[in-house]
């Protein structure tokens, strides 16, 4: 279980994140939903320890998140991380030297299910190739914590659909997933459990079958019910 | 991509896919159903969902489970019957509600239903 308590960020007079509070239980695929600008991407880099939080704290099974624990949540923010110049199993070599929960035989069942080969120059991939190959980095760590930021974003349909099924494949109930999307349609068949963000404001919406039944609406719809003015 | 409907739970709509494939023969008495993971990746959902669709198939005495192996369809006689008349029950309610908003009687609706039944004698299956 991982514990997100409280958890406040400000770049100068501006609030991005403002107490967020999230409890994201193993085996689980959860979404955090909200247009750009909401903060999203801040408090995913706060879980990667690329950013410090000026309040708050975030727990793994009850232990708070330090340099020890860090190694247990996997993440990439960015696909710009790796020289140009390497192959992708160049760089999938230099991931597993840093971390020793990757698992380099996933990794490559998972690249030949997106048709990318490893011999490939990372330099020479287009947007949505960039993004399936980062994406099958990230998921094939053992780790607890698994962030998505955006996988859908600047992708064209095609790669979408790869994309959600590389997560939906790839996903291990050994871990869980916390994905961001501003793309709430495209996002919701995979989701169990979904927040929504506005405002740096994060909010508990719930189980999505459970929403699905009850609200009788999609996400999508929902979102904008919740935001109605 | 496989289209879910809006305000239907996911797992309901694999659920009634799967059923289809039973009514129509592509599933057969005995036949193993793919794994979660297969699901899950076919339709894009999570694993998650796919296990709550393998629960209701259960419940709905439609499959077994063996451990470590699969999930299998039931051979039992009748079950292929039960589908297709639990299927055909709800085209025909839905049927009737709409045919009743037209303001169409029975006889109304029985001799429409005549008149539009494909000519050429009875259609088998």
């Amino acid at each position: 279980m991982i514990d997100i308590q409280g958890v406040s960020k400000s770049y100068q007079r501006k609030t991005a994140l403002n107490n967020a509070t999230m409890k994201l239980e193993q085996g689980k695929i959860v979404g955090l939903l909200g247009p750009n600008g909401s903060g999203k991407t801040t408090l995913l880099r706060i879980l990667v320890s690329e950013l410090r939080a000026d309040s708050g704290s975030v727990s793994i099974d009850g232990e708070k998140l330090s340099p020890a624990l860090k190694a247990h949540i996997s993440g990439l923010t960015t696909s710009d991380f790796m020289p140009a110049g390497m192959t992708i199993q160049e760089a999938a070599d230099t991931y597993e030297s840093f971390f020793n929960d990757f698992d380099m035989e996933r990794f490559h069942q998972l690249l030949k299910e997106v048709d990318l080969s490893p011999d490939m120059k990372i330099g020479s991939l287009s947007k949505g190739m960039k993004s399936k190959y980062a994406l099958a980095l990230a998921i094939s760590r053992k780790a607890k914590l698994i962030v998505l930021d955006e996988p859908l974003d600047g992708v064209d349909p095609v790669a979408r659909e790869e994309i959600l099924r590389l997560i939906s494949s790839g996903f291990s109930q050994d871990s869980t997933l916390l994905v961001t999307s501003h793309l709430i349609n495209e996002l919701e068949r995979l989701l169990d459990e979904v927040y929504f963000i506005r405002d740096g404001e994060i909010r508990y919406i719930g189980d999505v079958e459970t929403i699905r039944a009850e609200k009788k609406m999609s996400l999508d719809e929902l979102y904008r019910e919740v935001y109605r003015r | 991509m496989y289209k879910f409907v809006d305000g239907i739970p996911i797992y309901l709509q694999i659920v009634k896919e799967i059923k289809g494939a039973m009514i129509s023969g592509k599933l057969k008495g005995g036949d193993k159903l793919p794994s979660v993971r297969e699901i899950a990746e076919q339709y894009q959902v999570n694993p998650n969902t796919v296990q709550r669709v393998f629960m209701e198939l259960d419940k709905q005495g439609l499959t077994y489970s063996e451990r470590g192996i699969g999930t299998f369809v039931k051979r039992e006689p009748g079950l292929l019957e039960d589908l297709k008349s639990e299927e055909a029950a709800k085209v025909i309610e839905n049927f009737i509600e709409e045919i009743q908003k037209l303001g169409y009687s029975k006889n109304d609706m029985l001799k429409a239903l005549d008149n539009a039944w494909p000519k050429g004698g009875e259609q088998h299956d």
